[in-house]
C-alpha cells in the first residue's frame, strides 16, 4: 500500500469531504457557470469552501479541479488556463487545509464517448497527463479521478495519474441499469474493482449517481474485488425543486446513520457527492466519533 | 433473396457493415423502403430497447445498434424524402442552456432517429429562443430537452415557459431528461414526459405523436 493511504487508513475511517458545486452556488457561482474558472476569478471563495469541509471534520479536501482537463476547458474557451487553474485549485485547498487536513486533487471524466469517436485516447491520455502533472506540480498529496462511467477513460485518467507517483484513487458512477449497480456504459463494481487496480490504482471507489442506501452494495461488492481500500462518496438523493432551485431532501443525520453500514461493507474513505454540505460531514464525524 | 431475419439480427446485434448491405439488397429487389423500416429495422430497435431495458443490454450496445441502424436509414432516407413521406415526427433536441453535457442527449438522438424520427439536433447549451426558432421553421412537434447538473435544470421550466410566452407550447410535446431529473420535476414544470433513460425517450416520443 501506497505509505501516505496506509498512514491514513491506519487509524480507522477517513472522512473526506462533499459537493463542491452547490457550496459555490451559496456563494454566487452562476447556475450553469463552470466552477473550475473561480480558481483564478474567485480563490477567496473557493477557499471558503474548502475552510468550512476541514472546520466540519474532513481529513482529506479534495480541489475545484473537478472539470480542469483540457478537453473541457476548450469548450469554456480557457484551454490556455488549463496549467494556472490546476495550480490555483491545489494552492487554495492547500491554503485551506493548513496540514490539518490532506489535499487530494480532483479529475473528472472530459464528457466525451470514446466510443462514439467524440475524443481519441491519445487526446484523453494528453489531457490527463497534463492535469495531473500540474497538480502534482502544486503539491497535492494525491490525485482522485472520479465520476467516472467510461472503463476505458477511467484506466487511461489512472495511467497518467500514476506517471505523477502520487497515490491515486479511482472511482466510478455506478447508476445504471435496473439495479443500478452498473456504470452507463455497463461495468460492474467487480469489472471496475479489477481493472482499475490492475491500472494500479492505490484506493478504488464509487462517487455520486444515487443516494447513500444505494452504496452499501456497491461498497460491499468493491471490497470483494480488490485488495486496495475502498473510497465511497455518495449523493444526498436525487433532487426537487423548491421554488425553481434544486434541493436535496436527505438530511445530515439520515445520510449519516448509513455510516456503520457502510463501515461494515467495507469502506475505508467516506464522504459525500451531490447535495452534501459541512453539516453532512459534521454529522458524520460526530457519528464516527460516536457522540 | 435479401434475408430479412438477417437485416433484424444484424441490428440488434449492431452490425452496421451487414445492416448496410443487406438494406442494398433488398433495396434492389424492390423490397418497399417503409417497409424495410417499419417492418424490420424498428421491431429490431424495439428489442434492442427490450434488452436494455432488461440489463443485458448498456449505453455501449446502444450506440452500435443506433449506428447500424442509422446506416441504413442513410440509404432509406433519400428514397422516402423523393416520394414525399413524412418522418414519424420531428424532434428538436438539445441540452438546456448553461449545460454542456452531450452524451445522454446524443445518444436519444440516435435512438431517436432509428425510431423513424427526424432529429434537429441543437448542440448544447441552447436558449429557449432557440428552440422556439427550431419549432417555428423546422415544424418541430417534439421538444426533447437534457440537462445533466441540478443547477441547470432550471433552464427547462424557463424553456417551457418561453414556448407559452410565443404562443406555440400547444404545438409541441415536451420531454425532458438528465442525470437528476425525476417525474416530480417533469410533473412540476409542466412537461409532457420525462424519462429515465434513452430507450424510454423514443417510447415516449412516440406516444406524443400518436396522441397529438
Amino acid at each position: 500500500m501506497h505509505p501516505l493511504i496506509q498512514q491514513l487508513t491506519s487509524h480507522g475511517p477517513v472522512i473526506t469531504d462533499g459537493a463542491w458545486g452547490t457550496e459555490l452556488q451559496a456563494r454566487g457561482l452562476g447556475l450553469g457557470e463552470f466552477p473550475d474558472l473561480w480558481n483564478l476569478t474567485q480563490p477567496e471563495r473557493v477557499g471558503e469552501v474548502a475552510q468550512a469541509y476541514v472546520a466540519a471534520g474532513s481529513q482529506v479536501i479534495l480541489t475545484n479541479t473537478f472539470g480542469a482537463n483540457r478537453v473541457r476547458l476548450t469548450e469554456q474557451g480557457s484551454a490556455e488556463h488549463t496549467a494556472e487553474i490546476n495550480a490555483r485549485g491545489v494552492e487554495i485547498s492547500l491554503k485551506a487545509a493548513s496540514g490539518r487536513a490532506r489535499v487530494f486533487a480532483s479529475i473528472g471524466p472530459t464528457g466525451k464517448l470514446l466510443m462514439n469517436g467524440d475524443v481519441t485516447k491519445d487526446e484523453l491520455q494528453a489531457a490527463f497527463s497534463e492535469q495531473a502533472r500540474a497538480l502534482a506540480a502544486a503539491h497535492a498529496d494525491a490525485l482522485v479521478v472520479e465520476t467516472m462511467s467510461d472503463l476505458e477513460e477511467a484506466k487511461l485518467a489512472v495511467s497518467a495519474a500514476r506517471e505523477t507517483g502520487l497515490p491515486v484513487v479511482a472511482c466510478m458512477v455506478f447508476d445504471s441499469g435496473k439495479d443500478k449497480d452498473r456504470t452507463m456504459m455497463g461495468t460492474t463494481p467487480e469489472q471496475a474493482a479489477r481493472a482499475l487496480t490492475e491500472a494500479g490504482a492505490d484506493v478504488i471507489g464509487a462517487n455520486c449517481g444515487q443516494g447513500i442506501a444505494g452504496f452499501l452494495g456497491i461498497c460491499k461488492r468493491l471490497r470483494g474485488a480488490t485488495d486496495r481500500p475502498v473510497w465511497i462518496k455518495a449523493n444526498a438523493g436525487l433532487p426537487t425543486m423548491v421554488d425553481g432551485r434544486p434541493v436535496y431532501t436527505t438530511t445530515p443525520q439520515e445520510f449519516a446513520g448509513y455510516i456503520p453500514a457502510l463501515l461494515d461493507a467495507g469502506a475505508s474513505f467516506i464522504g459525500g457527492c451531490c447535495g452534501t454540505r459541512p453539516e453532512f460531514i459534521a454529522a458524520i464525524s460526530r457519528n464516527l466519533s460516536g457522540t | 433473396m435479401a434475408d430479412l431475419k438477417k437485416l433484424y439480427d444484424s441490428v440488434v446485434s449492431g452490425d452496421a457493415k451487414a445492416t448496410q448491405a443487406l438494406t442494398k439488397e433488398a433495396l434492389a429487389e424492390g423490397v418497399d423502403p417503409l417497409n424495410l423500416v417499419n417492418e424490420h429495422m424498428v421491431p429490431a430497435m424495439d428489442e434492442v430497447g427490450r434488452r436494455f431495458e432488461a440489463n443485458e443490454y448498456f449505453v455501449p450496445e446502444l450506440l452500435i445498434s443506433a449506428r447500424a441502424m442509422k446506416a441504413a436509414l442513410e440509404l432509406i432516407r433519400p428514397l422516402l424524402i423523393a416520394r414525399g413521406d413524412k418522418p414519424v415526427g420531428r424532434v428538436a433536441i438539445g441540452t438546456v442552456k448553461g449545460d454542456l453535457h452531450d452524451i445522454g442527449k446524443n445518444l436519444v438522438a440516435s435512438l431517436l432517429e432509428g425510431g423513424g424520427f427526424e432529429v434537429i439536433d441543437l448542440g448544447v447549451n441552447v436558449s429557449p429562443e432557440k428552440f422556439i426558432e427550431t419549432v417555428n421553421s423546422k415544424q418541430a412537434n417534439i421538444v426533447a430537452m437534457s440537462a445533466l447538473l441540478t443547477t441547470t435544470m432550471p433552464s427547462m421550466k424557463t424553456t417551457i415557459d418561453a414556448l407559452k410566452q410565443a404562443g406555440v407550447r400547444d404545438k409541441v410535446k415536451v420531454l425532458i431528461g438528465g442525470a437528476p431529473i425525476t417525474q416530480k420535476y417533469a410533473d412540476e414544470i409542466g412537461a409532457d414526459g420525462y424519462s429515465e433513460n434513452a430507450v424510454g425517450a423514443v417510447a415516449l416520443a412516440k406516444k406524443a405523436v400518436t396522441a397529438a
